[in-house]
């Protein structure tokens, strides 16, 4: 499983890349592993005011659909488009061109609140022995 | 008060599914391979060449004696008077309202012997149901725990069976059945399925189903078989428009109502008669149409369909097509709404997406005989 080190996770398992004034977010390797082939994205809208942990945008498989939630607060800055030509890209590339949204970030605290790559995945292995 | 448990039932290849990487899920009580590696992929591997699913949740209920055909053409909407040995018949079971009970398949085994092959959720509902209407007293039994079913699509499916099966598949005509003991006993080959694509369905001893299963993945390799998951198999008969009972239809809905009008022999006694004439004369108020979306979105089952924000009726199945590539389904929507190429609305989530009515099947194999 793919769990770069540079960036920080949810236990909903969104990724974000932070730089002050600039996040950017997608679904993680394992999400897009659990949800199988990808055949819909539906983005939020630009402008768009998000609250951290609330679902934002929504991700269909062949056979069912998932939220996808705010890792932080903030006002959506761009969408990902080539998504919805080829929703597959978030299989493909989950943290690269599969990306979702950008967030123009409103409560740089909110990032206390997430994890680093290790304690994702040290969630992951919890949650694999619990089910 | 004690919460009710619901049991679930798990198919007798459980393990083996699960040492193939099978990821479950549920389907009605049962615990089921949703796929194996992905559902796109099985998809095309019976389109394109072959694929093996495990499908012993199916019921079998045979009818046998003298009375077998008599009983069975008072319990079944379509003409079983035409039915010879060998052959198959795609029929509902309607209740006196005209309802649909189950719809199942009848396969002819000998002179006095029937297979009537039913809907794994429908199996105690069903075997009640025939043995409270079975007039004519024929010995009915339900020998859905010892049979075990394997079903084999693909354009490959012939050469994979005629590597592993003594018989003379080729000469097998769609909706025909061949009884064998070779490798296995008591095995009966059948040319049906629910892809759309030439296939058959072996229905096997449970406790030679491992073995069964085994051989069909090893022999089959050569033709690139792939074990499919019931993800596959519901895109697959959504392409090839065949329906879903309890989804596209269920005791609520008529054969009229479901575009299964070529399955309703009129000139007969049979449950639902009366009821079904009289809907005939009168005329349906609702049919099924397939529609595909023109708008960015999924239907789902139950989704409302709107025309102008008017509620027309209701989707019963949607997917994704990963043939057409293309956002698929069906609805049952008011007669006047149902004009081909009509222009209606998918209420998916906050929005109303566009969709339009189009003609079915959404997918259709040249070489392969439509559904009777």
């Amino acid at each position: 499983m793919n769990i770069p080190k540079d960036l920080k996770y949810t236990k909903t398992h969104e990724w974000i890349r932070y730089q002050p004034g600039r996040a950017i977010v997608g679904v993680t390797d394992y999400a897009q592993h659990e949800i199988s082939d990808i055949v819909f994205v539906e983005l939020p809208k630009v402008g768009q005011e998000v609250s951290q942990g609330k679902a934002i945008c929504v991700v269909e498989s062949v056979k069912a659909a998932f939220d996808i939630y705010a890792p932080i607060s903030g006002t959506v800055k761009a969408i990902n488009t080539a998504l919805e030509a080829d929703p597959a890209l978030a299989n493909r590339e989950p943290y690269g061109n599969g990306w979702f949204f950008e967030l123009t970030p409103s409560n740089p605290s909110d990032l206390e609140l997430l994890l680093a790559s290790d304690q994702y995945q040290e969630f992951l292995q919890q949650a694999a022995h619990e089910s | 008060m004690q919460a009710t448990m619901v049991h679930i039932k798990k198919l007798p290849l459980h393990e083996f599914h699960q040492t193939l990487g099978a990821r479950l899920g549920t389907f009605g009580e049962w615990e089921v391979p949703l796929y194996y590696s992905s559902v796109i992929d099985e998809h095309k591997a019976v389109r394109n060449r072959v694929g093996i699913f495990d499908i012993s949740h199916m019921g079998e209920i045979y009818f046998e004696g003298r009375t077998a055909r008599q009983t069975l053409n008072y319990l079944l909407s379509a003409q079983v008077d035409r039915l010879v040995m060998g052959k198959a018949l795609y029929s509902p079971v309607c209740n006196e309202k005209g309802g649909i009970v189950d719809d199942v398949i009848v396969y002819q085994l000998g002179e006095e012997s029937y297979l009537v092959v039913v809907n794994a959720a429908n199996i105690a509902k069903d075997y009640d149901w025939f043995l409270s209407h079975n007039l004519k007293s024929a010995a009915i039994q339900n020998r859905s725990e010892e049979i075990g079913l394997l079903s084999i699509q693909g354009p490959n499916s012939l050469d994979l069976l005629k590597s592993i099966f003594p018989y003379p598949l080729e000469q097998m005509k769609y909706y025909s059945v061949l009884p064998g003991s070779n490798p296995w006993k008591n095995v009966l080959i059948a040319r049906t399925g629910y892809t759309g694509e030439l296939g058959y369905e072996i229905f096997l001893m449970k406790k030679d189903l491992t073995d069964a299963y085994s051989v069909f993945l090893e022999k089959g390799k050569a033709f690139g078989i792939k074990p499919i998951g019931f993800g596959a198999r519901d895109t697959l008969r959504l392409e090839a428009c065949m329906m879903l009972y309890g989804q596209d239809m269920n005791d609520e809905t008529t054969p009229l109502e479901v575009g299964l009008e070529r399955t309703v022999f009129f000139d007969k006694e049979f449950i639902g008669r009366s009821a079904l004439i009289q809907q005939k004369e009168k005329g349906i108020s609702k049919k099924i149409v397939g529609f595909e979306m023109l708008g960015h979105g999924l239907a789902r089952h139950d989704y409302d369909v709107t025309k102008n924000g008017r509620s027309i009726g209701r989707v019963t199945s949607g997917s994704f097509s990963p043939t057409l590539k293309k956002n698929i389904g069906l609805a049952g929507v008011l007669l006047e709404e149902s004009q081909m190429g009509h222009e209606i609305e998918i209420q998916i989530r906050q929005n109303q997406v566009s969709a339009k009515i189009v003609a079915t099947p959404f997918y259709k194999k040249t070489t392969t005989g439509a559904r009777p």
